[in-house]
């Protein structure tokens, strides 16, 4: 019992993990906390049923169905990535001088165009996910994984590694470091700024978007506001690793789903939404700059 | 926004260049029908807006003068003040019983939006869960009248009173964080509270909500009817209107104002800035509590619903719109927000989306709201 809780638990952690990400990146940057970033993973499990209901009309499914998700994952990371990017040139980017309140109130504007933009277009009820892995599975230690809770755990593993070795190793990662760490200074030494921070959009969002599209899988069902309640929940694992940390927004994922997973099954599940909020309230108060974040000075 | 007029080709090519990604962007969504749709539309809109805009640029710039006098128009000079009094109170006698509704939920928000517009747009604390004070206020409000049998006069200061206190003891050590952190511990405490007010079956009734309010009475007189309570709700939007314009220019006021546009420097004056916050943010409780009680008397019926976090944005919308920290304009805000989707009810579909677009145009071409002076201060 309490194993499978912490199965499960990983499982939506990996998931919250991988969103935080994005959440963490622009903060390190921009300060900004991205609103929208919850709906680029809604639009990210949209995009997955669209395009796999399109090869699967098509035939590719029939013809091999590895090849068929591989090529749904490359468009919906390539489609959500570009949402993102453009959420940032048209709201954001203008608003780079403006008053802190700005970007924040524009960026729920954007939050509350893109969930009645996929409302609009897909239909208010829910979408339905093809199963194609089922809910075959394996046994460990008495514990039932399925081959798709196994899977997004790899996969978010994976993912999560590259990332931190673009971030260390390459030249991107280091002007992205640069950049996060002095906006106005990395500009001085040549760096283009504004595609910096394009470029951390577009990572942000790709990394929301697989998310997107492996919890579509698993859960089989997907609504025009899950975005909202998703994004709050990584925001606050973001927070809860030190936001603008990257290896905290991983941690604070794990952890975030693992309260939670443990948390509805031993205390109640009916106030499962509200432990998150609990969690992000508790920890600005007593530790606003995270678990694993250092404290910050004030700039006066 | 350029200075020197792009030459022909490039303006097609730009108008070009936005249509095709917006439609390649779009494809996934509704098909192919409907991208090259939006394709030809966007391209001629865009072309249209450039040339139009260049133009316009040229020939309409607002004079200062004439802005400086739709600016002063709003303020509180009691003359002016009676223009809008008087078609406001003739509403029952002309109007039909749809439009009074509409005007009843008009004040509501205007109260609403006035509370918040204290704590934002005076003393610049960002809130995004106000509308947990609202749903508190309802909530009490409803609580004391269905179960303890109170009426509207008794149950009425009660709610008021618990609202602020709520408000302060939040407040407490909420006001430890600033800017996003703050904005972001509202909205979970807004978040909580609604989730416990679906839950919490045994005293709230869950997601059924609360049935049976009765109608407030005054003088042995039940104010059942719609003009009735539209008088009441009159009431309280001319006593907030009175309340809240007195307190910005009182000292405290001043204060508030002082912290939002430099807090280091207002404490170097002697302003004791946690103090003056609590004040802050106990005061726009408090006139969430009264719109609150006045929601649940007037819809006789509450749930979680009403109390989303929807509420808050649009409740912030009417304060942005209008301009932070300008009284007339938030009622101003709050009207257009209030009539704006029921004109719109033809195209329901689209009004949030058009809300959404709104918002984010909003910030970027008119941050400081229709009537607001330039009262966001620029620091960041």
């Amino acid at each position: 019992m309490l194993l499978q809780q912490l199965i499960n638990g990983l499982t939506l952690g990996s998931v919250y993990a991988l969103i935080a990400l994005g959440y963490t990146m622009v903060y390190g940057i921009l300060e900004l906390i991205n609103f929208a970033h919850g709906e680029i993973y809604m639009l990210g499990a949209y995009l997955g049923i669209i395009i796999l209901g399109f090869f699967t009309a098509v035939g590719l499914t029939a013809y091999s169905v590895p090849l068929a998700l591989a090529l749904t994952l490359l468009l919906t990371v390539i489609f959500s990535a570009s949402y993102g990017f453009t959420v940032e040139k048209i709201a954001y980017r203008p608003l780079r001088t403006a008053p802190k309140l700005s970007p924040l109130i524009s960026a729920i504007g954007v939050s509350i165009f893109l969930q009645n933009y996929v409302m609009i277009t897909q239909g208010a009820t829910d979408k339905v996910f093809p199963s194609l892995v089922g809910h075959a599975g394996f046994t460990i230690l008495s514990t039932r994984v399925t081959f798709m809770q196994a899977s997004i755990i790899v996969v978010s593993g994976i993912i999560m590694g590259l990332l931190h070795a673009f971030i260390r190793h390459t030249r991107t990662g280091k002007a992205m470091r640069a950049v996060a760490q002095d906006r106005s200074m990395a500009s001085l030494v040549g760096i283009n700024t504004d595609s910096i921070i394009s470029v951390t959009f577009i990572i942000g969002s790709g990394l929301a978007a697989i998310a997107g599209l492996m919890v579509s899988m698993y859960y089989g069902l997907v609504n025009y506001f899950i975005g909202y309640s998703a994004g709050i929940k990584a925001f606050t694992a973001a927070v809860l690793g030190g936001i603008g940390n990257i290896p905290g927004a991983m941690f604070g994922g794990i952890l975030l789903g693992l309260i939670e997973s443990l948390g509805s099954a031993y205390i109640s599940s009916e106030y499962k939404d509200a432990y998150a909020f609990i969690i992000l309230i508790v920890i600005l108060l007593v530790r606003p700059s995270g678990l694993l974040g250092r404290d910050a000075e004030e700039k006066i | 926004m350029t200075t020197v007029p792009e030459s022909f080709s490039r303006t097609l090519l730009r108008s070009g260049i936005i249509s095709l990604w917006s439609a390649i962007l779009f494809l996934p969504f509704k098909g192919l029908q409907a991208s090259a749709l939006l394709f030809g539309v966007l391209f001629l809109s865009v072309l249209l807006l450039t040339f139009a805009g260049s133009w316009l640029s040229l020939r309409l710039t607002m004079p200062a003068s004439l802005k400086e006098r739709i600016r002063s128009s709003f303020p509180t000079d009691w003359r002016y003040l009676l223009l809008f009094l008087l078609p406001a109170l003739a509403v029952p006698f002309v109007a039909q019983n749809y439009i009074i509704d509409v005007a009843v939920l008009a004040g509501i928000y205007i109260i609403l939006a006035l509370g918040l517009n204290v704590v934002v747009g005076y003393t610049g604390l960002l809130n995004l869960g106000f509308v947990a004070y609202y749903a508190i206020g309802a909530y009490s409000f409803a609580l004391l009248n269905t179960k303890l049998g109170l009426g509207f006069w008794s149950a009425m200061p009660v709610a008021v009173v618990i609202t602020t206190i709520a408000g302060f003891l939040f407040a407490v050590p909420a006001l430890r964080l600033k800017g996003d952190y703050l904005a972001l511990v509202t909205l979970g405490f807004g978040e909580i509270v609604r989730i416990t007010l679906n839950n919490w079956d045994s005293f709230t009734n869950g997601p059924n909500g609360i049935g049976g309010i009765s109608a407030p009475m005054l003088a042995g007189m039940s104010l059942e009817t719609l003009s009735a309570y539209y008088y009441l709700v009159f009431f309280f939007v001319l006593v907030a209107i009175v309340v809240i314009g007195r307190v910005q220019r009182s000292k405290i006021g001043r204060a508030w104002i002082a912290l939002r546009e430099d807090e280091v420097a207002a404490s170097a004056m002697g302003i004791p800035s946690t103090a003056y916050k609590l004040y802050s943010v106990s005061f726009g409780a408090f006139w969430a509590g009264i719109a609150g009680c006045l929601f649940a008397a007037k819809m006789r019926f509450i749930s979680p619903e009403s109390f989303t976090f929807m509420e808050s944005v649009l409740v912030l919308c009417m304060v942005i719109l209008g301009g932070l920290g300008s009284i007339g304009g938030v009622i101003v805000g709050a009207v257009i927000l209030v009539i704006l989707p029921e004109v719109l009810r033809e195209v329901q579909m689209y009004r949030m989306l058009a809300l959404g677009a709104g918002i984010v145009l909003l910030m970027i071409f008119r941050p400081q709201g229709l009537f607001g002076g330039s009262v966001v201060s620029s620091r960041h």
